[in-house]
């Protein structure tokens, strides 16, 4: 059923999984890659459930990675349209700024 | 094999190019990377046989949302040095977290195996004959339909909310004042001029356009033959 093992899949998951995470604290000021780093996070968890319904002949997997994208997809505009309006308010992206806006 | 061989170069361009995303100095090198890192994620999907999910990778992901960061990154002009500024300061702890959460994974790979009776509690199994994209919309409209309408309904609200985030009033934009449209009196709009034969307005001491609003309140008599008034 697959030519690769799952364990294989897995593995190259899980390290770009912590390839995010690893992002998102090493950009610690710039947003922008912060969302990439977001978007690395949710393909390591498309590539499991990909992997997974592979695996188990099951297309419930394929369903859920579909919404995963989705969530993505409008996670990416929504955060984007917040770094352009956040630009034009103060100038500039930096995270550490952010706390001024609170009401 | 070849499949084999061909997994372990996709997965490790995959690798290699998600962390160039996370440690290029230029944020644009850092789009492009994610869509290097797109496209190889796209090919392990094909080598698993998710062709259609694969598809899909490359157009919403390759075509929309890396060319929307393409987009933000050009468009904002921002000192994109100064904001590097820090990544000595914060590689330790991010070298930490990463590498804790990694041999926690680990763990829980490496002690990791199937339920006996887990294959035969499949969802939806993967029908016979038939190609990744016809079965996969077989079961979509049908027993993930709840969560089909959920997913448009997701990108209907991420639509709205970008275009109300980002939607702003130039004072140079023209709007439909619907106030002001409605308000609009008679003599604001049409004004009846007598002419003399054989000259034009020009004759007449010219007309203005548009006519300037007059102070003085509308005639009583010019909707003649309505129905009475209150006084």
């Amino acid at each position: 059923m697959m030519d690769v093992g799952l364990g294989h899949y897995l593995v190259v998951s899980a390290i770009l999984l912590v390839l995010g995470i690893f992002g998102i604290f090493l950009n610690r000021k710039n947003v922008i890659v912060i969302l990439m780093a977001i978007e690395l996070i949710l393909l390591a968890v498309n590539l499991n459930f990909v992997a997974f319904s592979a695996a188990h002949a099951d297309l419930a997997g394929q369903v859920m990675a579909m919404l995963v994208l989705t969530v993505a997809a409008a996670e990416a505009a929504i955060g984007l349209a917040i770094v352009v309006i956040y630009f034009r308010n103060r100038g500039s992206i930096q995270v550490e700024d952010v706390n001024l806006m609170k009401g | 094999m070849i499949t084999a061989i061909l997994f372990y170069i996709f997965a490790a361009i995959l690798l290699v190019s998600a962390a160039m995303v996370v440690s290029a100095r230029n944020p644009v090198h850092s789009v492009l990377f994610l869509i290097l890192a797109f496209f190889n994620a796209a090919a392990l999907f094909l080598i698993a046989g998710a062709e259609f999910l694969a598809m899909i990778l490359v157009i919403v992901y390759v075509g929309a949302v890396a060319v929307l960061f393409l987009f933000v990154v050009m468009m904002l002009d921002v000192d994109f040095a100064e904001l590097r500024g820090g990544f000595q300061r914060y590689l330790p702890v991010g070298a930490t977290v990463g590498v804790v959460l990694f041999v926690e994974l680990a763990a829980v790979l490496g002690g990791w195996k199937l339920a006996p009776g887990a294959v035969q509690l499949r969802m939806s199994p993967m029908p016979s004959g038939l190609s990744n994209t016809e079965a996969l919309g077989r079961v979509l409209y049908t027993d993930y339909v709840f969560l089909f309408q959920t997913a448009g309904l997701i990108l209907l609200v991420a639509m709205i909310g970008a275009i109300v985030l980002t939607l702003r009033d130039r004072k140079t934009s023209r709007h439909q004042n619907i106030q002001r449209q409605l308000d609009r009196k008679v003599t604001e709009t049409l004004q009846m001029m007598s002419l003399s034969l054989g000259a034009g307005t020009t004759a007449s001491g010219g007309y203005l356009h548009p006519k300037e609003p007059e102070a003085e309140p509308v005639e009583e008599h010019a909707d003649a033959g309505g129905h009475g008034h209150g006084h």
